[in-house]
């Protein structure tokens, strides 16, 4: 898919920009600061109702401005959909199909598929476990659109149960009223849980060849690139191992033992994790097993990528990741004219130059790809594109 | 802020549930400019709703009695019992006119958040009414959200063991509904709940 025009009003730095698109690379260059990246985030925000940038909306917003509005004209083969979100901070935002009435902004979600890579993708590989669950949790969400119900209710689940273990625990002791409702809320983590939990699994199956290929593809190959989900769940096969620590165990298995289990044995090897570690759930007053505390364990070579990657490393890793999305996205849905619209923000500048050639080569399958960067030598010439010059606030050819 | 009687009138109704400090506000000079004796009624029909009014020493309902007219009605169904969260869910149900049994009310329903647990709800009460023999199936219609569904699963395991039959109301699609308009999470429910139909 492309997108042949892109205006937006009140977003970010811009006040209004009209911008034409033709499929093929373009590449938006300028200095820092004028507003390369805000493209970038508008055309993500479109695709996915977020900001790879901020949580909350309103810096989203032109500074003094009540809402921000961003359209699009999307092309699907030789179907054309024209796009357009009002963005209002502390309210819901409002979306329009083809200048009808007014529906939820999730209803657009799936017109207008991105995948977006940007620095602050690092985080994927450096950051918290909670990156990588979220990164998951995205792609599950992208490919089966009614587990983003199984994610909130799992969240809430959880919330009512640990409010539930801190009484227990603030109580002193463990009545039996605490008990027998507990079991109540065990029965409804695990229900949410295991169907999560098989979710991710999956997704992780459909990724994994991909991350491994794409990684191969940017670099020498001298390191194959791993992805293991590592749960918190299962803990009757290892009970003597912490399970509330997931990651020091880099032994070198490729597949997590969860991966061949179908829900109904997800959700008993839940149950029982939880049996097993209910003493001390109670001591600390919080739920210690279930898909909110599992790691997916990303390994370069033998060793785990988190603290013994290099920057480089890092860096190649990360983009993997989103190239294996943009590649598990294109087999989800293989009509012609349906590819993902790459966005590359900003990441040719982190790469040496036999990267950069590898990358373009990786990403010319794309119908259409977004580029920024601050200086345009750095973008190789195997893409090239048509080079638009970015301003404080406005853009030009 | 406004002067003694006034400010604490806007007061009084900012606590009650749904009403904001505007809403207070208007509704208090409403009061300032109607009629006294509309504005009498009023007082007394408060006065009369805290003074009357009882919960029925059986099913929890509201009544000005000991017991809901419901419960004395000897035209009702004895085996048959429905649990609710709230009186407003039996009146709820009793609009359908296709529920001639009685009622159970819980009080509310689990939540662990808000400090809610069994022992806070009517539940002892309603296994104390199970004991009668009389009750040969309960109903539990307790709100299909989170916190409804966990009350749910909690009865049906404590009266597993009494051996009464228990159902759990159905959800899924609203009746002329369309079927292109129910949410992923509505129309998902309706598929697990699906019907055999021949």
């Amino acid at each position: 898919m492309y997108i042949s025009h892109v205006s937006l009003t009140d977003f970010r730095s811009y006040r209004q920009v009209d911008l034409e698109l033709v499929p093929g690379t373009t590449v938006f260059a300028g200095p820092n600061g004028v507003g390369k990246t805000n493209i970038a985030e508008a055309l993500g925000y479109l695709a996915s109702l977020s900001s790879h940038r901020v949580s909350n909306d309103a810096p989203l917003i032109y500074f003094g401005a009540d809402q921000a509005l961003v359209r699009a004209r999307v092309h699907r083969g030789d179907q054309a959909v024209g796009l357009e979100l009002e963005i209002t901070a502390g309210k819901a935002n409002r979306a329009r199909i083809n200048r009808a009435n007014t529906v939820r902004a999730r209803d657009i979600l799936g017109i207008l598929r991105t995948v977006l890579f940007a620095p602050e993708d690092l985080a994927l590989v450096k950051g918290d476990p909670s990156e990588r669950r979220r990164y998951l949790d995205d792609v599950l969400v992208a490919l089966q659109p009614h587990h983003a119900a199984t994610r909130s209710d799992y969240d809430r689940v959880l919330k009512q149960r640990n409010a539930l273990l801190k009484s227990a625990r603030a109580s002193g002791r463990l009545s039996s009223s605490h008990e027998s409702t507990l079991s109540v809320w065990d029965e409804h983590l695990v229900t949410a849980g295991s169907k999560l939990l098989r979710g991710r699994l999956e997704v992780l199956g459909a990724l994994e060849g991909h991350i491994a290929d794409a990684y191969d593809g940017l670099t020498d190959g001298s390191k194959p690139a791993t992805a293991r989900y590592m749960s918190t769940v299962g803990g009757a096969m290892d009970d003597e191992q912490d399970q509330g620590q997931p990651g020091n165990g880099t032994s070198g298995t490729p597949r997590s033992p969860l991966m061949d289990l179908d829900e109904g044995e997800l959700h008993a090897a839940f149950l029982r994790s939880l049996a097993l570690q209910r003493r001390k759930e109670l001591d600390r007053g919080l739920t210690l097993v279930g898909p909110h505390r599992d790691e997916l364990v990303l390994g370069l070579g033998t060793a785990p990528a988190k603290g013994y990657a290099s920057h480089g490393e890092t860096w190649s890793l990360a983009l993997s990741l989103r190239l294996a999305v943009y590649r598990a996205l294109c087999e989800d849905d293989s009509r012609p004219g349906s590819k993902p619209i790459l966005i590359l923000d900003d990441v040719f500048a982190e790469l040496d130059v036999s990267r950069r050639r590898k990358l373009a080569a990786v990403v010319a399958d794309a119908e259409q790809v977004i580029v920024t960067a601050a200086v345009v030598e750095d973008v190789p010439d195997e893409l090239n594109g048509r080079i638009l010059t970015v301003g404080p606030g406005t853009v030009s050819a | 802020m406004y002067e003694g009687a006034v400010q604490e009138l806007i007061d009084e109704f900012g606590r009650l549930p749904g009403i904001g400090p505007k809403s207070a506000q208007r509704i208090a000079f409403h009061i300032l400019e109607a009629d006294r004796e509309d504005m009498n009624r009023l007082a007394d029909a408060i006065r009369a709703v805290k003074d009357k009014v009882k919960f029925c020493s059986v099913c929890f309902n509201v009544t000005e009695d000991e017991t809901c007219n419901i419960c004395r009605d000897p035209r009702r169904d004895e085996t048959v019992l429905c649990v609710v969260e709230e009186s407003k869910d039996v009146m709820a149900v009793e609009r359908t006119r296709s529920f001639r049994g009685r009622y159970h009310v819980l009080g509310g329903s689990i939540n662990p958040i808000a400090g809610v647990g069994p022992d806070q709800l009517h539940i002892r009460e309603l296994l104390g009414r199970l004991h009668d023999d009389k009750i040969a199936e309960v109903i539990i219609a307790t709100d299909p959200n989170l916190e409804g569904e966990a009350t749910a699963t909690y009865l049906a395991r404590m009266l597993s063991t009494i051996g009464i039959k228990i159902s759990r109301l159905a959800s899924g699609l609203p009746v002329g509904g369309d079927l292109e308009y129910a949410d992923e999470v509505t129309l998902g429910r309706a598929f697990e709940g699906r019907r055999v139909m021949s």
